[in-house]
């Protein structure tokens, strides 16, 4: 069962609104809710960077019995050096967005914790995907 | 009466006599577990979380609070009355509270004691706790709040502070004093005067493997009345009662919002109001919110000022409330036996999720179903109008996949469908009167 959800880049006061529709629909499943815990955290972070970072993206949420897929397409910047990003504390992020209380630098590094599996294609100027797998 | 006969798991029911099944409750509910069907409404008994959102929007009274019969007090020799702060603030603050002791001892009992007394000793406890708990801390006070987390946000219950709330102290602090005089347990009954439908719920079941020492529940908008009329019509006072005065400006303000979180150590918050709750629930659980060491949750706004049994203004209420407190010493006589009697009971266990099952057990199941309740969805129009018994398009699509409703509830599809020729305007007719009641629209010389 395939969700799709639109982010704008800089609509800050929407960001989480993927992340609450599918923590919706994962209760309604009756999945278990340290597993729900994992995904929110882990789609939150990814969305809130859509926003912070990209201009535009789409996510699409699969889920099946056995877990969910997460797919997050942006349209922005990419990132340069992924390994420096995965780097706990390093950040980009505008002043302007610290002060809304983002950019801690804990977005890709707390995302792999909460996933199984994380795939990260990226290419500079042009945008990256996430690929985000938690089984159930 | 034996103790603890009655059990039951919600305290509200609907009297279907009374119920017009005019569909205002069906639209309150935070769970969603009310529907109308044959003109009357139904409650959806394992989603219920007892707040009383519909008791309060019932036009007719048809919703009924499952409380205590009152004669069953003449059953006990001692019978105790735990008064909430809230009930005296039911009166115009000119009403003296001796005179509303002395016509409570009129009534029946042979003592009265604040609820709130043991508040002093649960302070000392809360932030005891909070030295090694898990962060934030969700105070254990509103019962419909623990309920609202266990139905729908399972994934805090861990967070719910493992103290019991003042009520219950104070009703084993009284089991203990009897206990310590002698006095059998048939001897004597622990009556609690409850502002909340809720808090009866949790004490004929509670939560965290507890059970309650108290007898009964009194409905306190009842006894408002009694009371009230008795004042008024100036009963003579034959009786005398005892009463246990002991309490502290902090007990008087405790259930009013702000005046836990006020006394606890670290970065507290109070949210009060149903609707503001959930909004704040969901942000915990998505990890919104950070470096918050307590959380003061009630279900009502201005907490129980606003209970649902309180049936004064609740801004007049909690001013009535803060007038008092400013009469009354920061600190009462009875702390240090509180904390000898009770710090050995104020810890509950661990409080079990309750899930709400919406479409199967099974996850392939419930995913084939939650598949066709987004495709109905999209077919559905969208208004929300509860002309299906369903308090909104997206409830309706579920029940359709439960075989709980069929698409032709729906007032808009079936005009559409009656349109095509798909449904004949007598078979409309009979689904609208099995929704809303077959004598519901025979309304010719009634009025």
């Amino acid at each position: 069962m395939r969700f799709e959800y639109k982010v704008e880049g800089g609509d800050f006061t929407q960001a989480g609104y993927a992340a609450s529709q599918v923590k919706k629909n994962l209760k309604q499943l009756g999945v278990d809710s340290s597993v729900i815990k994992r995904v929110v955290v882990a789609l939150y972070e990814a969305e809130v960077n859509i926003v912070a970072h990209a201009y535009r993206g789409v996510i699409y949420a699969d889920i099946e019995s056995s877990g969910i897929k997460l797919k997050l397409v942006d349209e922005g910047p990419g990132i340069p050096d992924v390994t420096r990003a995965m780097t706990k504390g390093f950040s980009t992020a505008s002043p302007a967005v610290r002060e809304m209380g983002f950019g801690a630098g804990m977005g890709l590094p707390n995302i792999s914790e909460n996933a199984d599996s994380l795939l990260i294609e990226t290419e500079v100027g042009k945008g990256t995907t996430l690929n985000i797998e938690i089984r159930f | 009466m034996s103790r603890r006969q009655t059990t039951y798991n919600r305290a509200l029911e609907i009297v279907e006599d009374i119920c017009i099944g005019c569909s205002h409750c069906i639209k309150v509910c935070p769970t969603e577990a009310l529907r109308v069907s044959g003109g009357k409404a139904g409650i959806h008994a394992d989603w219920c979380i007892d707040c009383g959102e519909c008791y309060r929007v019932c036009p007719t009274r048809a919703i009924r609070v499952m409380d205590d019969d009152f004669k069953q007090i003449f059953e006990f020799k001692h019978r105790v009355l735990l008064v909430p702060s809230v009930f005296f603030a039911q009166f115009k603050d000119s009403i003296q509270r001796n005179t509303i002791c002395q016509i409570i001892g009129e009534l029946g009992f042979t003592e009265v004691c604040a609820v709130e007394q043991s508040v002093d000793t649960l302070l000392n406890e809360i932030n005891d706790y909070l030295e090694t708990a898990q962060k934030p801390v969700i105070s254990s006070f509103c019962p419909a709040v623990i309920r609202l987390i266990q139905v729908r946000f399972p994934s805090l219950v861990d967070n719910i502070m493992k103290l019991l709330p003042p009520i219950e102290i104070t009703a084993q602090y009284y089991k203990k004093r009897f206990e310590k005089e002698g006095i059998a347990e048939s001897e004597y009954g622990i009556f609690y005067l409850t502002p909340c439908i809720a808090k009866i719920a949790a004490v004929k079941s509670p939560v965290g493997g507890y059970t309650s020492p108290i007898t009964g529940v009194i409905n306190m908008d009842f006894f408002f009345n009694k009371v009230y009329l008795a004042y008024k019509q100036r009963l003579p006072i034959t009786k005398s009662i005892i009463i246990n005065g002991e309490l502290s400006s902090k007990g008087v303000l405790f259930p009013t919002t702000g005046q836990e979180s006020a006394h606890v150590k670290g970065r507290a918050l109070a949210i009060d109001g149903m609707k503001n709750v959930i909004d704040f629930l969901e942000m915990l659980e998505n990890e919104e919110i950070d470096n918050v060491d307590f959380l003061e949750i009630r279900a009502c706004d201005e907490s129980c000022a606003g209970g649902i049994l309180s049936h004064r203004n609740r801004f007049l209420t909690a001013e009535s409330m803060k007038n008092f407190a400013k009469t009354v010493p920061d600190t009462h006589n009875l702390i240090e036996d509180y904390k000898r009697s009770c710090s050995a009971v104020v810890h509950m266990d661990k409080i079990e999720p309750r899930s709400m099952v919406k479409y199967d057990r099974d996850i392939e199941v419930a995913i084939k179903k939650m598949e066709s309740a987004r495709r109905l969805k999209k077919i559905l129009p969208g208004i929300d109008c509860g002309a299906c018994g369903a308090p909104s398009c997206e409830a309706l699509a579920e029940d359709i996949v439960r075989d709980q409703a069929q698409i032709n509830s729906c007032i808009f599809l079936r005009t559409i469908f009656e349109k095509r020729g798909e449904i004949s305007l007598e078979d409309t007719i009979k689904i609208m009167e099995s929704i809303w009641g077959e004598e519901r629209f025979d309304k010719n010389e009634q009025e």
